[in-house]
């Protein structure tokens, strides 16, 4: 048996105090609960397609990037794999849509949206600190606006997308049970850039 | 820190990689006719050698794929990465385990 109850806490929600105490030059916000649907198909089937009509915009098939619209982004994660991220409470209607699409075809859609939270990392400091635990390069001629590259991030596995062409904006997907862990690192790493004290 | 090349998402650092032992290792066609010493063969004995070897690689914590690498034990280069169902490319001749399906077929 179930227990509903009524309220749902994200894996941060404890954390924005301390984020509102960071560096001008840095924000950091949790995006809790987003809709993510876990999407297998072959790049090349038939079922690919069918997608791209449900969504808008063809499934990215370059490694390490993603596409998207105002309502849905596709991140790829490997070569017949996908991670369709929407705002928060679409799971039901992306997913039963995604299916009528695929129909017959061979092609999976999993409700994985308990299996991240998103932290959106801004500021013109994002890049330096994200360097001290992250080994890959995030200048621009490197990771434009539109990389998706799963990583480490302080040794914890994350999914780390560039919204802009000056990495002054970054979303980090994290596993809830590491997601405390990240914040502490990411407030941390953030210390030395702290007005001096009065 | 080493970096490996993932054949999907470029240079990576080693941390982020699982190693799989030596690569095109093939399955033995008729696993019952097998002998217990060859069957042992099969499972626990590699190749070792100094130079070029193939190997298996997991890309663990980025795209989470397989693939084959060419790696000479002697320098830890990587010499050449290719997907899985690939063969090594010809000019670097590496120990592909023929000799093993050798041994555990005679
Ligand atoms: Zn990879």
């Amino acid at each position: 048996m179930t227990v509903e109850t009524s309220i749902r806490l994200s894996p941060l929600a404890d954390w924005a105090a301390a984020f509102d105490q960071l560096p001008a030059d840095i924000q950091v916000r949790e995006m809790p609960f987003r809709t993510q649907l876990s999407l297998r198909l072959d790049a090349d089937g038939p079922a690919a397609a069918s997608v791209a009509e449900v969504i808008g915009v063809a499934l990215p098939t370059a490694p390490c990037t993603f596409v998207g619209t105002d309502e849905v982004e596709a991140l790829w994660l490997g070569p017949d794999e996908w991670l369709l991220v929407a705002p928060p409470g679409r799971q039901a209607q992306l997913q039963d849509a995604l299916r009528a699409a695929i129909g017959d075809e061979f092609g999976t859609v999993t409700d994985v949206s308990a299996q991240r939270t998103t932290l959106r990392v801004s500021g013109s400091l994002t890049r330096e600190v994200l360097a001290r635990g992250c080994a890959i390069d995030l200048h621009p001629q490197v990771s434009p606006g539109g990389t998706c590259v799963q990583t480490q991030l302080a040794q914890a596995g994350v999914v780390l997308l560039v919204r802009d062409d000056a990495a002054t904006s970054v979303w980090l997907l994290i596993r809830p049970s590491f997601a405390p862990y990240v914040a502490s690192w990411l407030v941390d790493a953030c210390t030395e850039y702290r007005e001096e004290a009065p | 820190m080493q970096l490996i090349p993932c054949p999907w998402c470029g240079d990576r650092e080693e941390a982020e990689f699982h190693y799989g032992g030596q690569a095109h290792v093939a399955y033995p066609d008729d696993p019952h006719g097998l002998s217990d010493a060859q069957w042992a063969q099969f499972v626990f004995f590699r190749d070792n050698p100094k130079g070029p070897f193939a190997e298996r690689w997991m890309h663990a914590a980025g795209c989470r794929r397989w693939f084959n690498a060419v790696r000479d034990t002697a320098t830890h280069d990587l010499l050449a990465v290719y997907r899985t169902g690939q063969q090594p490319p010809q000019s670097i001749a590496p120990s592909t385990g023929q000799d093993q399906a050798q041994v555990a077929t005679a």
